[in-house]
């Protein structure tokens, strides 16, 4: 992170991000843009790579975009925290938590 | 990067907008059929309309793939009273189902006599709705000749209300079911929707929210000949002219709660089910009923756990909830045992809080999984959760995280984060246009589906509405001429549309969506009197004359997003109105006036019209059930009904 790169900016929205690209799997298809029927991503302006998250706070958590991608891995649900669902073992009471 | 700000830190400027701007700039559409929503609803009367041969336009806000509450999946195929495995008969069903006050018998006859038709329609389409892969044999419900799996809903019991005897022995018995509600593979439905709307020639108009309806000549209440949309891309203002139009969009889910910041948008619905459909059909003369209804929202994002809370999150479909100490609670599981039912008595409610705080039951509660048969575990979490609408993407992840359903307990929220606050209500479902027996409205040409209705039900039920009213819309367009919209209508609307864009600064749409929020929530919620209605009419009219005209908007979609305010902001002064115009409480409608306290008086027991004539406020009243025979009117107009539509002839 260099100086140049502070931007006098308002608060980011938050939750910011309700998924994850993986750059390495994501072949920027836009199949997410499109499935989205809330206009969560736009495009990449460079073609081919991975969507950007613009309305991150109006995401209704759906999840037809990772439902639907054609790349399995590529994109990634990411619960904001207070809606990670909890669990517990059975037998060793041991919690559990989604990441 | 994946976000806007990663993307400005590593850009040095932010993202330019990625489609056209087209703003002032029109599209001109001819079609027969118009229809507004491309939810489960829109979509079936798209591909019924184009099956009589007619051209059809659809327009959606989002894109219909995955669209509306129907996008993501759903679970049952509630009120198939006609499938082979039923005992009892789809009217004898219908007329059951319609005995209680403030629901549409219309759409419950149509729903009894012709829901088992359109499910093996959809199964044509390419739609799952049997075990064919056979993964669940052995499980309770399910039928080894069709591979059809019942559901545990409406069992020997027709609704979710609890039953004092729901547990004991013999409560339930497999040889006296219903067998009217089918399990299904829902996420597999919208995208083959899409297809057929495709393969019959449906011009599909994606990411188009419509605006206004279009009169003939431009007078309000005279035939409706078209509409007016934005596309929420470009810009683009969009124009539709029709011989028939049907609205299949969705109730108002927000009007009284607004909060997105930290959990997401915080509601059952999502943002997109803003009552344009309802504001539309108002500003066009046609006549609501149940305005004046509303309820407690169950579920809020971010405000809430999300996860279907109809019974308490983890309780679903036979999942035993326990305490913490793995102490069984006499609550109900939507299951074989209980018949289906959501919730206990209110007695036993008391009993388990009591309970509670006593000692005698531990918190947290859990959904005991590994407690249930094995067969029945997988149908639960690997069928009816995984196809459940949005719930599919929270069991993958918590499979991915670690969950076991043979060995894990999922903690359950119900009782520990309590009751929504009665100011956050919900009125999604309950008012909407009054309909006849063609599905038509009380304005010619106008058609409604599914939640558009007045008193909508579930998925199956917005399919069969949906479809009857495609085939309704497509012959009275093949019995008339066109109409001649209004110019001036036109002008006025695109004015209305693009003001948001003509400033700079000013209110954007979150800060008006909560500002109305706050009005309702202080004034329209849960004590109701003359004067606070009053109070909250004047602060809804206040904020309409002071900050609508401050209302800004930078790009097509934040225009959409201030144009979904100003559906709810009309949406809001009808409940009102309608609100003040019923003096009488009424416990269906979730209407409680501390002025009018009597519950249901039988003067008030009917249904209430509201309609603009001339911009005046008309009010009027409807009997229950109005619609008559059930079996008789809907054979009186469906005498040409031609069964499972045959995509080879």
């Amino acid at each position: 992170m260099s100086d140049q790169n502070v931007f006098a900016v308002p608060n980011v929205p938050t939750p910011s991000t309700p998924v994850k690209f993986n750059s390495k799997v994501c072949i920027g298809c836009n199949n997410c843009v499109e499935t989205c029927p809330i206009d969560v991503f736009i495009p990449n302006p460079k073609k081919g790579e991975q969507p950007i998250i613009l309305h991150p706070e109006e995401c209704w958590y759906c999840g037809c975009c990772v439902d639907d991608c054609p790349c399995p891995g590529a994109i990634e649900f990411n619960w904001p925290l207070p809606l990670k669902p909890r669990w517990k073992n059975k037998e060793t009471g041991k919690v559990g938590q989604a990441k | 990067m994946a976000t806007w700000n990663e993307y400005l830190r590593s850009e040095g400027k932010p993202p330019s907008w990625p489609y056209p701007i087209k703003f002032g700039e029109e599209q001109v559409v001819d079609t027969d059929v118009l229809v507004v929503g491309g939810g489960i609803a829109g979509c079936w009367a798209a591909i019924a309309a184009a099956r009589t041969g007619v051209k059809v336009a659809l327009l959606e806000k989002g894109d219909v793939k995955r669209s509306g509450s129907g996008g993501p999946g759903c679970d049952h195929w509630c009120n198939a009273p006609a499938n082979p495995l039923s005992r009892v008969d789809p009217d004898e069903w219908a007329v059951h189902m319609a005995d209680r006050p403030y629901c549409n018998g219309i759409g419950i006859q149509i729903q009894c006599r012709e829901d088992y038709d359109t499910l093996l329609e959809m199964e044509q389409m390419g739609g799952k709705i049997r075990d064919t892969n056979d993964d669940y044999v052995g499980a309770e419900g399910r039928d080894d000749a069709t591979k059809f799996m019942i559901s545990p809903r409406y069992g020997t019991h027709h609704s979710y209300a609890p039953d004092p005897h729901m547990g004991e022995p013999g409560f339930n018995p497999p040889e006296k079911r219903n067998n009217v509600v089918i399990r299904i593979w829902g996420n597999t439905f919208k995208p083959a929707l899409k297809k057929e709307c495709q393969r019959l020639g449906v011009q599909v108009f994606d990411r188009i929210m419509g605006t206004s309806l279009l009169n003939d000549g431009g007078v309000q209440g005279a035939r409706v000949v078209g509409a007016t949309g934005l596309n929420s891309r470009t810009g683009e203002f969009m124009i539709f002219r029709a011989k028939s139009v049907i609205i299949a969009t969705s109730g108002a889910g927000s009007v009284w709660l607004m909060s997105m910041e930290h959990g997401g948008y915080s509601n059952m619905h999502s943002r997109a089910q803003s009552g344009d459909g309802t504001a539309m059909a108002w500003k066009a003369g046609a006549a609501l009923t149940m305005m004046e209804a509303s309820s407690v929202i169950g579920i809020a994002t971010g405000l809430k756990h999300k996860w279907y809370s109809g019974a308490g999150d983890a309780s679903y479909e036979n999942v035993p909830i326990v305490d913490a100490k793995g102490r069984r609670l006499p609550y109900p599981i939507q299951g074989w045992e209980d018949a289906g039912a959501m919730m206990p008595t209110f007695e036993v409610q008391d009993k388990i809080r009591d309970a509670v705080l006593k000692g005698e039951y531990e918190l947290p509660f859990y959904g005991d999984w590994p407690a249930m048969a094995e067969v029945e575990r997988r149908a639960t979490w690997n069928l009816m959760l995984m196809e459940e609408s949005t719930t599919r993407v929270m069991v993958n992840a918590m499979n991915k995280s670690g969950f076991d359903i043979n060995r894990d307990q999922q903690l359950s929220y119900k009782f520990i984060e309590g009751n929504s606050p009665a100011q956050w209500r919900d009125s999604g479902y309950g008012g909407g246009v009054v309909v006849d027996w063609d599905l038509k409205s009380t304005v010619d040409g106008l058609y409604a589906a599914g939640t558009q209705m007045f008193a909508p039900e579930d998925h199956s039920y917005a399919a069969a509405t949906g479809r009857y009213a495609g085939r309704k819309a497509a012959a009275y367009a093949q019995g008339v001429g066109e109409g001649k919209v209004s110019r001036e209508q036109i002008d006025k609307e695109k004015e209305r549309v693009l003001a948001p864009t003509k400033r700079d600064t000013g209110i954007e749409w979150k800060e008006l969506h909560s500002g109305l929020s706050r009005a309702m929530q202080y004034f329209v919620s849960e004590f109701k009197t003359e004067h606070l209605l009053k109070m909250g009419l004047e602060e809804v009219e206040r904020i309409e004359a002071e900050a609508v005209p401050q209302l800004f908007a930078h790009d097509p979609h934040k225009l959409m997003r201030s144009l979904e305010d100003l559906s709810m902001i009309e949406y809001a002064k009808i409940h009102i109105n309608a609100s003040l115009a019923r003096k009488a409480s009424s416990r269906m409608m979730g209407f409680s006036r501390i002025d009018y306290p009597e519950l249901d008086p039988a003067e008030w027991h009917k249904y209430l019209t509201i309609k603009q004539e001339n911009g005046k406020i008309v009010t009027g009243d409807m009997p229950q059930a109005f619609w008559g025979d059930m079996k008789k009117s809907y054979e009186a107009h469906n005498k040409d009904y031609t069964g499972v539509y045959n995509p080879n002839k």
